[in-house]
């Protein structure tokens, strides 16, 4: 099973997925440049994702605390915005398209 | 500066992380006193910072205990030490001094001196996010501000602030008297604040004494480091300027390993190279323990970095009472360490 992310610069990545793993984690993984800072807590947004509209029926809508997260830490938000440390990665979601947001690259 | 502010200490911890604060405890049973310097306002690091409630399970003979929980009980661990904090400060220079002592900077201008420097400055320190904008960083410093030192310095301002949590909402109320006209932006109606704060913000939008939008903003209007409006983008209105010379982004903090990257220590991939006998930098002095130092092996644990802190003390012991001799005991029964502890 697989994903593709796109990383900040424009660049596809299909990468190997495991099954209940986050999506964060399984970026985290592949080394692609992602701060994921706080580990998967709710804390950071720094796993923000936008999803490929194609795919964001499939996800389970986010919980009131990633919302919150969202609007409190991320930037440039949009409608297919999401926390990925809050996708659990399942064989429904085989081929999930997405794209890491500005403001989750590691530090130089 | 005279030689007089100068604080002469036997440690200077960079760093007040769980790793740090233990590291107080290892160099105390020494006789090694210890001041330590956090950019964060209170101890803790990661543990307070990121995941105060929620519970670690493999701390030794701590079956749970919160990120909180573990902090406290460091603090009350370390009291007998009587450690000395500098809080909301960033260590940010680190130079050799004639006698031989390394001096210790900081951007409020504390100066400590000291034969051995511990860097147990974890991920990095704890800096605000810069909202990606367009040419911010014009700004920076002259008309976008990311904390507030001085209340004084936005005296009669027109100051746009940004974001929605208890440092936007407080600084909304505390500005709001002395500056000329406050601007609150945030992404939704929804604040995620202490609702005192919350309802006093909103009597002064209902009474028309701070504007309110429900917006984002998208870029920044000036010259010269001097800005003159901010462009909001909002769903229900689009895009619109409103006029400020000030702005105030609060997008919660994230770590960024900032002035020990100049302190001239090797760096490997932003971590801080290692021996695993004395945890000491390649320069003589200097030791790097917890999440910040690299070594075949390392586990970004906090188990790892408490056993770092105590190999680390043997030989900050050896700098810092040269002519003395290191003898091996356990608190469990040795009076001379039980004295210290306060418990006999
Ligand atoms: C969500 C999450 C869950 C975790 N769960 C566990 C767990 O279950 N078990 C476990 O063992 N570990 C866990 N960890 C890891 C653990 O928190 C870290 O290993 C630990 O915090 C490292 O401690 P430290 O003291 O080295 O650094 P930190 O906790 O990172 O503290 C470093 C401090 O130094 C300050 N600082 C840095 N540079 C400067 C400077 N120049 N000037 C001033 N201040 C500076 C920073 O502001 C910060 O406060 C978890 C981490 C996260 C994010
Ligand atoms: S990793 Fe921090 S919120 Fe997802």
């Amino acid at each position: 099973m697989r994903i593709t992310v796109t990383d900040q610069n424009g660049t596809e990545h299909k990468i190997d997925a495991l099954e209940g793993w986050s999506v964060m984690e399984i970026i985290r993984d592949h080394d692609l440049n992602i701060k994921a800072e706080c580990g998967g807590c709710l804390s950071c947004a720094t796993c923000h994702v936008y999803v490929d509209k194609d795919w964001l029926g499939k996800l389970h809508p986010p919980r009131d605390d990633e919302t919150d997260m969202l609007e409190a830490e991320a930037f440039a938000i949009e409608e297919n915005s999401r926390l990925s440390c809050q996708i659990l990665f399942t064989e429904e979601l085989n081929g999930l398209k997405l794209t890491l947001a500005p403001g989750t690259e590691k530090d130089a | 500066m005279t030689k007089q502010d100068v604080i002469k200490t036997d440690a200077v911890i960079i760093g007040a992380g769980p790793v740090g604060l233990f590291a107080v405890f290892e160099l105390g049973l020494l006789d090694i006193k210890a001041h330590l310097i956090d950019i964060l306002d209170r101890p803790g690091g990661q543990c307070t910072e990121l995941y105060p409630e929620k519970p670690i399970y493999d701390i030794p003979a701590l079956p749970v205990v919160t990120g909180q929980e573990l902090t406290d009980r460091l603090m009350e661990q370390i009291t007998p030490f009587k450690p000395e904090f500098h809080f909301s400060q960033m260590a940010d220079s680190l130079a050799k001094t004639e006698d031989g002592l390394w001096r210790v900077g900081t951007d409020d201008d504390t100066l400590l001196e000291a034969p051995v420097v511990i860097i147990a400055a974890g991920g990095g320190s704890f800096t605000p996010k810069k909202p990606p904008i367009k040419g911010i960083e014009e700004f920076e410093n002259t008309s976008v501000f990311y904390a507030v030192r001085k209340m004084e310095q936005f005296r009669d301002k027109n100051i746009l602030i940004s974001g929605g949590g208890d440092s936007a909402l407080d600084w909304t109320l505390n500005l709001q008297p002395i500056a000329q006209s406050v601007t609150l932006v945030h992404r939704r109606d929804e604040f995620r604040a202490a609702p005192d704060s919350v309802n006093k913000m909103r009597t002064l939008a209902n009474d028309n004494k701070i504007t309110l939008h429900i917006a984002e903003p998208v870029a920044l209007n000036g010259a010269n480091g001097q800005l003159e409006s901010v462009r909001l983008r909002s769903k229900t209105s689009g895009e619109f300027d409103v006029v400020c010379d000030t702005m105030l982004p609060f997008y919660g903090l994230t770590m960024k390993l900032g002035p020990v990257a100049n302190f001239g220590l090797n760096l490997h991939e932003n971590l801080i190279p290692v021996d695993t006998e004395k945890f000491e930098t390649n320069t003589p002095g200097i030791f790097a323990i917890g999440d910040i130092n690299h070594y075949p092996g390392k586990l970004k644990l906090i188990l790892s970095g408490f056993h770092e802190a105590a190999l680390m003390a043997q030989q900050a012991f050896r700098y810092i009472h040269p002519d003395k001799k290191l003898r091996f005991q356990y608190t469990t029964s040795s009076s001379s360490l039980q004295e210290k502890l306060g418990v006999k």
